[in-house]
């Protein structure tokens, strides 16, 4: 019975409807990045238009900063809108360090396996342009400037002062051990400052979850095969017969 | 393209299609030349792999030729013949690096699927769930192979479809479960189910050094195969009152040094903990009859291997991991990792130490999709083993044995 009943919990998951609930943490990145941006859009904006970008991005934010998205957490009622969050996440991936170093530090890559990122660009000095997409097909924009640079070792950014996004974070990357490639921790800070964070992303956060939690779950591991297979793995646009809407003889 | 689709369970229809394109640098299209339906086909068939949509096309035993290639896939040209491993792999990953091709880290695509299930993400297969990533199958006219660059072997002209086609899956996969058993010269190997994964195990039991090859079954067709063409010894479960008492009668109370357990999720049994499997299962409390394993960890000797290609997808119940425990077994399973398999087990193909077409006795058309599985589900029709040409009409392809095309099938005919 037991066993049973926790694998429909398991499976109750569906393929498409639902997602996992504890992802690995550095998923957030493209989270808190995406969300935080669209808020900031949304803040500098006012307008029914930077309505949706702010409830879109809010619980991006929210779910980034804390691993949670902001509903149905009891525990994690303590919001990101009012201060700082810290997340921390790890992959290892099977490269030299200094090639996984060099793939990260080239900020135009990110886009290629963050899908909340349209585009990066580096302006000199340190300073990099960063223009998010929305799920409404919206985009929102902002400065970030490399604070720490070790070549192979470490990597840090924080968005420039001034900006409404406040979005620190740092990548570390070490030998694995017995020669087993390369451990990449993420480190990311995060306080959005938008005022339209607040609240609202808790009532979007509800719709806009099924679809966005998955996305930004997945984005890890897209920079994992992106450097290690050379392509992120995919079945977007292959055949299939006739599918109804609902799956009535699949009986999980 | 014409493809087999599942549309739920008992019901797979044959459906036009587009045809496939070229998704990624490393992919390339093959035109199917054969493909074949797979005993875990029918879990899928059954219901009893969760994740499956209407219309995913099925199949993961399929050769064929190259009609397209990806810009990133140098090793392949359009007109080469090759047969495809059914489990997908990047060949750049920490497992594939180790030669654990079936564990590969990248080419699930709905590897946080897996993980919710598994805890970590097993490689993609083909046409096995979207559990496993979704890709389309090869019981159609037209596949894409993703990393095609490391999932192919190239077969030379002058030898027939039937008699590489199953390099694909089940003869690696019998392989696996034998070299699994760490087997010592003098052996004794007892193998649940002789289906044509288990005729394979019994196989390349003897290539591996058994001295005794012991098999289960019921249906008189598979273990008479198992007896004449695999010169194994053969226990009908349904003629003696219990499969562990005959096996230590007939090891002289010592018991078999290695097992295999090549039935799985839908293991058939006479005894209680069959019935048991078969109530739970069919509320959903237990989603695999997990039978022929409590048979063999119990029937195994002290300190033997348990060799596990049979699938399993879910939870099982009331396993006897006392017995486990203290005769200090060894569990060996997976699903197999196809690349380290292909070149060596086509060398003793080419060699003429075994020939992959004894297991056919069906051979059809595409069209013939939904009978076949109903047959081969039944086993009706002393149905082993389906091939399907997909861009056959008919002509000289016929149902059902006695028409079978071919030295295997005809070879096979002399031992029913």
């Amino acid at each position: 019975m037991r066993e049973a009943a926790t694998l429909e919990s398991h499976q109750s998951t569906g393929f498409s409807e639902e997602v996992p609930h504890n992802p690995l943490l550095a998923g957030r990145l493209a989270a808190v990045v995406g969300g935080a941006a669209l808020v900031a859009f949304a803040a500098r904006d006012r307008s029914w238009r930077s309505l949706g970008l702010a409830l879109a991005g809010a619980p991006l934010v929210y779910r980034g900063a804390t691993g949670h998205w902001p509903m149905g957490q009891a525990r994690g009622e303590r919001l990101a809108e009012h201060e700082p969050s810290i997340l921390e996440t790890s992959v290892t991936v099977n490269r030299p360090r200094r090639e996984v170093y060099e793939f990260w530090h080239k900020l135009e890559n990110l886009p290629r396996f963050m899908r909340h990122l349209e585009s990066v660009e580096e302006r000199g000095d340190g300073i990099s342009h960063w223009v998010a997409k929305s799920p409404l097909g919206l985009h929102a924009e902002w400065d970030a400037e490399i604070v720490e640079d070790i070549e192979g070792e470490i990597l840090s950014w924080r968005s420039l002062p001034g900006s409404q996004v406040h979005n620190a974070g740092s990548v570390l990357f070490e030998d694995a051990p017995g020669g087993r490639g390369t451990v990449v921790r993420v480190t990311m800070e995060v306080s959005p400052a938008g005022p339209a964070g607040k609240g609202l992303g808790r009532t979007l956060g509800k719709v806009l979850r099924p679809v966005t939690s998955r996305q930004v779950h997945e984005d890890l591991r897209r920079f994992k095969s992106l450097i290690e297979a050379g392509e992120i793995p995919t079945t977007k646009g292959q055949p299939a017969g006739k599918r109804s809407a609902i799956n009535p003889h699949n009986p999980f | 393209m014409r493809a087999v689709c599942w549309n739920g369970k008992n019901d797979v229809r044959v459906e036009t299609v587009p045809d496939p394109q070229i998704l990624n640098p490393r992919d390339a299209i093959l035109k199917i030349t054969l493909t074949a339906i797979c005993g875990s086909d029918l879990h899928l068939y059954n219901g009893f792999i969760p994740t499956m949509k209407q219309g995913d096309i099925l199949g993961h035993e399929f050769m064929g030729e190259v009609v397209e290639v990806g810009s990133g896939v140098n090793n392949l040209k359009i007109g080469d013949r090759v047969v495809v491993p059914f489990a997908i792999a990047c060949g750049h990953c920490f497992f594939c690096e180790q030669q654990l091709w079936s564990l590969c880290d990248n080419s699930n695509p709905n590897a946080i699927l897996a993980e919710k299930a598994y805890g970590y993400s097993p490689a993609g297969l083909f046409g096995y769930s979207h559990l496993t990533g979704g890709y389309a199958g090869g019981q159609a006219q037209y596949v894409r192979v993703p990393y095609a660059d490391v999932g192919h072997v190239k077969i030379p002209d002058g030898i027939p479809d039937e008699k590489v086609l199953f390099l694909s899956d089940i003869f690696p996969t019998g392989y696996m479960a034998a070299e699994n058993c760490d087997i010592k010269p003098g052996d004794t190997v007892a193998v649940w189910g002789c289906g044509p994964v288990a005729q394979f195990a019994i196989q390349s039991a003897w290539m591996l050094g058994a001295g005794r090859v012991i098999a289960i079954d019921r249906i008189p067709e598979r273990l008479l195969l198992a007896e004449t063409w695999g010169r194994a010894e053969v226990i009908d479960y349904e003629q003696v009152d219990s499969v562990v008492d005959t096996l230590k009668e007939m090891t002289g109370g010592r018991g078999p040094d290695a097992c295999i357990d090549a039935v799985g999720l839908e293991a058939h049994g006479t005894t209680l903990d069959a019935f048991y499997d078969r109530a739970k299962q069919s509320v959903r409390m237990e989603t695999d009859r997990p039978h022929a394993l409590r048979q063999a960890i119990q029937a195994c000797r002290k300190g033997g291997t348990l060799s596990i290609p049979g699938v399993y997808g879910g939870l099982i119940d009331k396993v006897p991991f006392g017995a486990a425990f203290n005769k200090g077994l060894t569990f060996k399973m997976g699903q197999t990792h196809m690349h380290r398999y292909l070149r060596p087990l086509l060398e003793r193909v080419l060699n003429g130490e075994i020939d992959l077409s004894r297991v056919i006795t069906h051979q059809l058309t595409l069209d013939d999709a939904p009978w076949a599985y109903e047959t081969f589900k039944d086993k009706q029709d002393s149905c082993i083993k389906v091939v399907m040409n997909p861009h056959a009409n008919g002509n000289g392809y016929h149902r059902g044995n006695g028409h079978h095309r071919g030295n295997g099938a005809e070879s096979h005919e002399d031992t029913v």
